[in-house]
């Protein structure tokens, strides 16, 4: 692969003025922007939010998590403090952010009439579908479009008379607690994701792509592009050696200690357990991905990156641990707390999603498991997984989930009318086990 | 599958016998339910062969299709279903109560109390399997669009009266059986499954004599056992000793019994069409009648053996005393059965073929609404649910050590009483976590404010936040005292009611717009296939 003719700023820009011209001059009601991870799609709705603002046309930003409201909120205060921006929350008690009351900008009410007036409004998804209004926005943003149903944006669409559609396709669907089959292979299915609906119905709409990844290092975006968009191919912002890890203490040989040098210098690293069928909790797995950590913090790690001239201590802030189920990440916490490590991020992939981090360590969502489920084979969860780091990513995994895939081919049935999503899960999955197989440290616990 | 069912089914393959995975019945069982059990015909999407149908274990009535292939015979059939299934309905359609209903006012929009009446039962269909749930939506599906003469004089091949009707409530029936926790339609090996765990495979579950021989397996055999009997064990004949509950049937039964039996049905009756004078007529019709008679008793020997299980099913599922919130679930279908009552009486058109957007988008939230309430529900009403919970860190219990007053900030405090709890489970809590637990059936929610020293000691400390009056000091019995066993949830009691979405007529540019003025379904087409 080369970059020479390659200038990612350049390719990035022409993206972002092409979104910004449809988006303030275009004459269709939708615009759409396809992601990949970590290419700059906050940066993108808080640059459009600004200028539209600054054109003098009020809008309003649909986020689907408070978590994601407020980071908006807060990244457009630092860009313009002075710019008045609604915060819209609930009526739990912390239903926002305590940071955003130290914004002189930023006014928050649970009341949609308090915030009239103000020329950006941002608010869930949830929210504002109880919002009542007369004159509808003239513009949206929504962010995170992809993993928003459709049957949320029918409670919302109501409220805008033209929006700009911001999100990862790779990126995990959105789930419903109960079956929504009888549906399937309508342009309406509530359970299909909001962008589905949208296009099904407004093909005509313009569709960008962000092309490059500021996130991922050169040692991840070709696999993840390859693994996850394969026909939507996106490129590192960063050349390699551009980043770089260095321990100050040196290896002492253990598996841990084996996989850590092998990310640092690649990476990627499985650290791969002997085969075996556990309970999901699966108490050495679980006690690798601890040591790991706990190993990665002690060694004293430096991460270079473009961003600054010298190294960033690898702290555990900068750390997270990935899971595919919630009572996993609560053994891996348990599992840290033994170890005496703390602050480091551990959760499962849904809710890591938009998150971002120097170096993630995965708990591999089929090791152990006797079964490949839809759920564990969905791409997007391994996309999240893989796609969370700016330096290195460590996967735990019991050996056997090759053979396991290949026992277990996906059976999900096909509807008729429904888009069959490329890649599946079966063959994201083996792309990156294969490539990790390059990268991986044999170790018994 | 939660951890503690798993061990459920490893005991289970231990004991060689179904483990209980429920203390109290989850649903609700009518005293008269209408068992349904049909079978249909190979090679043919739901072309009936027959069924046995009523509400008395002892009389069942039995329906038949001779030649499944022929439409009139089909219509006949269904005719006949009809007459069975409508009066059982009709039966709870008369006796209403006044119950009190919020509705928004059409003139001034506001929401206001009306008093509607609400059938004070609701007839309860139960039919088998989960197979036996899809024939009742496609008989729905294919009846309910049908014209009788009455309603189209000209159109050939009219439907028999009721048709249609029993069509549009099977559609019904069907559509609501998707509610989680509703109780209108029962198949009952997922009742069944829902109260035992096996120690075989959810799918094996679906056949319901091997789920039944796991439950419970006759004297001095294990369930293994029994269940591979159920499944696999044939006669001299090479035909199964217990017949597949259906709808479809065993391809050994089809070609060496069934068969035969319909082709010497057919050639006598192709005789009798042809037939020239009298005396030959009269003989090929006693001839006609025993070949008929010969696949009532086929279809018989085949439905009666399900026939009788269910009702066996239905009497282990008796042995349960019902939980404490089956009730107010089974008002929901009472609700539900009255408002197609209604719709019906009102001369609504029959449930269009694809549900609009927004309809389509409200049945999903409410079964989402009604998937969080039923879990939360069963949880609360049975001690084996809410061990699953507490395993899986959503739930836990334990014993109250320590309540120390404390009072909120502010110009008028209210009690913020701190309550110590010593326990045992893993819950997984996060910082400021709302936990809760039933206080006289109203949810009392609690705030975790920190563990007392180490996480694994298992010693936390909550703070109650509501449901304790009004008064400067708690009302009495609001607040646990040392000593109390309590058991708090991670998950909300009560499921909050969703955003409203538009009315259909204002569906957004994004879904497509508005669907236009609505235009009458036509029926389906008459094709070349339906007149043979």
């Amino acid at each position: 692969m080369t970059t020479v003719d390659f200038d990612p700023g350049a390719a990035a820009t022409r993206a972002t003025d092409a979104i910004l011209a449809d988006t303030l001059h275009g004459t269709e009601r939708g615009v759409v922007v396809d992601s990949p991870p970590g290419a700059g799609k906050s940066t993108l709705v808080v640059r459009a939010a600004l200028e539209l603002a600054g054109a003098g046309r009020p809008l309003m930003v649909v986020a689907q998590t408070n978590a994601q409201v407020d980071d908006l909120v807060l990244r457009l205060a630092e860009k313009d403090p002075d710019l008045p921006v609604g915060r819209l929350h609930s009526s739990d008690t912390d239903a926002y952010d305590k940071a955003l009351d130290a914004l002189p900008g930023v006014r928050t009410s649970a009341r949609a009439g308090d915030l009239g007036g103000l020329p950006v409004v941002l608010s869930t998804a949830a929210k504002w579908a109880h919002v009542k209004v007369d004159e509808p926005w003239r513009h949206a943003i929504v962010d995170e479009a992809y993993q928003m149903r459709s049957d949320s944006l029918l409670a919302v669409a109501g409220l805008f008379e033209r929006a700009l559609f911001v999100g990862d396709p790779g990126q995990l669907d959105p789930f419903s607690t109960v079956g929504g089959d009888q549906w399937a292979g309508l342009s309406y299915d509530p359970s299909a994701s909001a962008v589905t609906t949208l296009l099904a119905h407004n093909p005509g709409l313009p569709q960008h792509r962000l092309p490059v990844s500021w996130r991922l290092p050169a040692s991840a975006a070709p696999l993840v592009s390859a693994a996850f968009y394969p026909y939507t191919p996106f490129r590192s912002g960063t050349g390699h050696g551009e980043r770089r890890l260095a321990f100050a203490v040196p290896s002492d040989g253990s598996g841990p200690d084996r996989v850590i040098d092998e990310a640092a210098e690649s990476g990627w690293g499985l650290l791969e357990l002997p085969a075996r069928h556990t309970p999901r909790t699966d108490p050495e797995a679980v006690r690798a991905v601890a040591a790991v950590v706990r190993r990665l913090l002690d060694r004293g790690g430096a991460a270079f990156s473009e961003r600054a001239e010298t190294p960033a201590p690898l702290t555990a802030d900068r750390v997270a641990v990935g899971t595919a189920h919630r009572d996993q990440a609560a053994a891996v916490r348990a599992a840290l707390a033994e170890l005496g490590v703390v602050g480091v991020t551990v959760d499962t992939a849904n809710r890591l999603q938009g998150r971002e981090y120097d170096v993630t360590v995965v708990l591999h969502p089929l090791s152990g498991r006797p079964d490949a489920t839809a759920f564990h084979l969905e791409t997007g969860r391994l996309c999240v997984l893989a796609s969370r780091h700016r330096h290195a990513c460590i996967v735990v995994c019991r050996a056997g989930v090759s053979c396991l895939l290949d026992e277990y081919p996906s059976t999900e049935p096909v509807q008729l009318g429904t888009l069959v999503k490329f890649p599946d899960g079966w063959e994201a999955n083996h792309a990156v086990l294969a490539h990790l197989a390059e990268h991986r440290v044999p170790y018994q616990p | 599958m939660s951890l503690i069912a798993t061990l459920a089914r490893l005991e289970a393959v231990a004991t060689g016998r179904a483990q209980p995975a429920a203390t109290v019945r989850h649903r609700h069982l009518s005293d008269r339910p209408l068992v349904f059990v049909p079978l249909t015909t190979a090679g043919e999407t739901g072309a009936p062969l027959g069924a046995l149908v009523g509400t008395d274990r002892d009389a069942p009535r039995l329906l038949v299709v001779p030649q499944p292939r022929d439409r009139d015979q089909r219509f006949a059939f269904l005719a006949e279903l009809a007459d069975i299934v409508l009066p059982h309905l009709d039966s709870c359609a008369e006796a209403v109560e006044t119950a009190e209903r919020t509705d928004t006012d059409p003139e001034t929009g506001k929401r206001v109390k009306v008093e509607v009446d609400l059938c004070v039962d609701a007839p309860q269909i139960v039919v088998p399997s989960r197979a036996g749930l899809d024939l009742v939506r496609l008989l729905g599906r294919s009846m309910r669009f049908r014209r009788t003469a009455e309603q189209e004089p000209e159109t050939p091949y009219p439907a028999p009266p009721r048709v249609p009707l029993l069509g549009r409530w099977l559609t019904h029936y069907g559509e609501r059986s998707r509610v989680p926790g509703s109780s209108l339609l029962l198949a009952l090996t997922d009742v069944l499954s829902r109260h035992w765990a096996t120690g075989q495979s959810m799918v094996e579950d679906q056949h319901l004599g091997a789920l039944l021989a796991w439950i419970d397996p006759p004297e001095g055999e294990s369930g293994a056992e029994a269940a591979a009997r159920a499944e696999r064990a044939r006669d001299a004949a090479g035909q199964l000793l217990c017949p597949p509950a259906g709808p479809a049937t065993d391809p050994a039964f089809d070609n060496k019994l069934l068969a035969p039996a319909i082709e010497r049905y057919d050639r006598v009756r192709t005789a009798l069409a042809t037939a020239e004078d009298a005396p030959r007529a009269e003989d090929l019709l006693t001839a006609l009648t025993a070949a008929e008679r010969e696949i009532r008793d086929l279809v018989e020997s085949r439905t009666r053996p399900t026939w009788d299980a269910v009702w066996r099913g239905l009497d282990l599922l008796r042995t349960l005393p019902e939980g404490g919130h089956v009730e107010e679930r089974w008002t929901r279908d009472r609700w539900s059965f009255t408002a197609h009552r209604d719709r019906i009486t009102a001369g609504e058109p029959p449930q269009p073929r694809r549900d609009d957007a927004v309809t389509a988008a409200n049945k999903l939230a409410g079964r989402e609404r009604e998937q969080a309430r039923l879990e939360a529900q069963e949880a609360l009403d049975d001690p084996l649910v809410m061990a699953a919970r507490r395993l899986a860190g959503e739930a836990f219990a334990g014993e109250v050590t320590e309540v120390v007053m404390a009072y909120s900030e502010g110009r008028r405090p209210s009690p913020r009483p701190l309550v110590t709890v010593r326990t045992e489970d893993r819950p997984h809590l996060g910082e400021r976590a709302k936990v809760y637990r039933s206080l006289n059936g109203r949810a009392q929610t609690a705030e975790f404010a920190g563990y007392e020293g180490a996480p694994e000691d298992g010693v936390l400390v909550l703070r109650i936040m509501d449901k304790m009056g009004r008064g400067k000091e708690p009302e009495a019995g609001s607040v646990p005292e040392k000593g109390d066993a309590v058991c708090f949830t991670l998950f909300e009691h009560e499921q909050r009611g969703g955003a409203k979405l538009p009315d259909p007529e204002q569906t957004p540019w994004t879904h497509g717009g508005p669907p236009g003025e609505p235009v009458p379904e036509i029926p389906d087409a008459v094709t070349e296939e339906d007149v043979l």
